[in-house]
């Protein structure tokens, strides 16, 4: 017990690297401030591809999102990151987490939009386009609140997940919270940073998922 | 640097992702890779959905200190992002006297943290059958756990499918973090591949395989959620 609390709980260790780890916070918290945003217009603009009713726009985005569906974010964001400067793209490692997450997020975020839409009757529309809305008034206005309501639960895990997601920006060494937690770890030699940044972690998310639970339930 | 300068940005493009020597000499390497990632990955799901169902199960029993520490359990791996409990387990158990292998680390972290969204599923689904059918079911003479094997679960399961199938395949691709503490999978050996021919085919396999890998379970994802959708005019 004694190894145990030394270990992981090794409160003199935590002091000692709390300022540092404030500081991973900051950039997880900058990665979350346009991560999110970006990923939530462009999986809007992926849906408005996956419902068009034009089968060269639609046919082309299902695979799209399909296939980015199947690529695991980590593999991604290798690829962005290590392999574009063989063809001389270098890319500076925040654009590459950028870049990798807007493909995987606005293709997650997309089928939540569209699962949305198709929970909209079809009579909504039709009646929002003969009071003499146009066809984004109608969109707007209209179908899209409703679509955003249904899925609100959907909406909101899946950002907690982008959230989760931000800790492989440690993998291309962008200083976040958790790669913060580990270098600290290996320059202390014990386990307590890490612990402290779960429990960051547990603070931020945990109540968000407590909702989303509640929400769940409720509908 | 002037070899390269006198192809064209095509052949460049080409010799640099799609190189079929490279492709050759690595190939048999990422492929074994791909083995680990679907035996971890069978092994991360069959733990999830077991370990999930009899928590969902436990919990329908109404034990208040059960039920407590069944949703701490849940909201915790819920939360936790996936790569920071495999840091722990990896770097801070040896410490306290547990040395587990990387693979391991892996298969328990994604195992335990599939197991708490499958257990929410589950329970959702165990929930949102009336409460007639379970007082039905109860005066027909049949006992609390008998209700809850013949008349509940199965209901309970059926609107579970489709999301638990998201999830299953969501927290599976995180075998790819498997990387970062050393596990020989798909991403592992394309990344020292990668380090060891200076080109980025390697890592064009093992994304293509990757794909290959989970692409079957996307669209069986979308087969399932049109069938199963509900509500449906």
């Amino acid at each position: 017990m004694e190894q145990f609390t030394q270990e992981f709980l090794n409160l003199d260790v935590m002091a000692k690297v709390a300022p540092y780890l404030f500081q991973g916070l900051l950039q997880t918290l900058l990665l979350c401030s346009f991560l999110i945003p970006i990923g939530l217009v462009g999986g809007l603009l992926v849906m408005l591809l996956t419902t068009s009713p034009y089968r060269v726009l639609r046919w082309p985005a299902i695979v799209a999102v399909d296939f980015f569906r199947a690529f695991p974010p980590l593999v991604l964001l290798v690829f962005v990151y290590a392999g574009l400067p063989f063809i001389g793209l270098r890319v500076p490692a925040l654009l590459a987490v950028a870049v990798a997450f807007l493909i995987n997020s606005a293709s997650y975020y997309g089928e939540i939009y569209r699962a949305g839409m198709v929970s909209v009757p079809k009579g909504q529309r039709e009646a929002a386009r003969s009071t003499g809305l146009s066809a984004t008034q109608a969109l707007l206005y209209v179908t899209l609140p409703q679509a955003v309501r249904n899925v609100l639960p959907d909406l909101l895990s899946n950002t907690v997940e982008l959230i989760k997601l931000t800790t492989l920006a440690s993998v291309i060494s962008v200083p976040e919270l958790l790669h913060s937690a580990n270098l600290a770890r290996s320059l202390t030699y014990n386990s307590s940073p890490l612990i402290l940044a779960a429990i960051i972690y547990l603070i931020l998310l945990l109540p968000v998922v407590r909702l989303i639970a509640r929400l769940e339930h409720k509908l | 640097m002037t070899a390269t300068d006198a192809m064209s940005n095509w052949d460049r493009f080409v010799f640099t992702f799609f190189n079929a020597d490279i492709a050759m000499k690595y190939g048999w390497e990422i492929l074994q890779g791909a083995s680990v990632t679907i035996l971890a990955g069978l092994a991360v799901v069959m733990t999830g959905i077991v370990v999930g169902f009899g928590l969902a199960a436990l919990r329908a029993i109404g034990w208040k200190s059960l039920n407590f520490l069944i949703i701490v359990f849940v909201d915790i791996f819920r939360s936790l992002p996936p790569l920071a409990i495999i840091l722990v387990l990896f770097f801070g158990f040896p410490a306290i006297g547990i040395v587990l292998p990387s693979l391991i680390v892996l298969w328990l972290s994604l195992g335990a943290v599939l197991a708490a969204f499958a257990e929410e599923i589950f329970w959702a689904g165990i929930t949102s059958v009336p409460k007639g059918q379970w007082l039905a079911a109860r005066s027909t003479g049949l006992t609390f756990a008998q209700t809850l094997r013949y008349v509940i679960l199965p209901q309970a399961v059926r609107l579970g499918i489709p999301p638990l199938t998201n999830r299953a395949i969501s927290i599976t691709k995180n075998l790819a973090l498997g990387s970062a503490i050393g596990v020989n999978e798909i991403l592992g050996r394309a990344n020292s591949a990668l380090s060891m021919s200076a080109n980025a085919t390697p890592l064009t396999m093992g994304a293509l395989l990757y794909v290959l890998v989970f692409i079957p379970l996307v669209i069986a994802s979308r087969m399932l959620e049109r069938n199963y959708r509900w509500g449906e005019h």
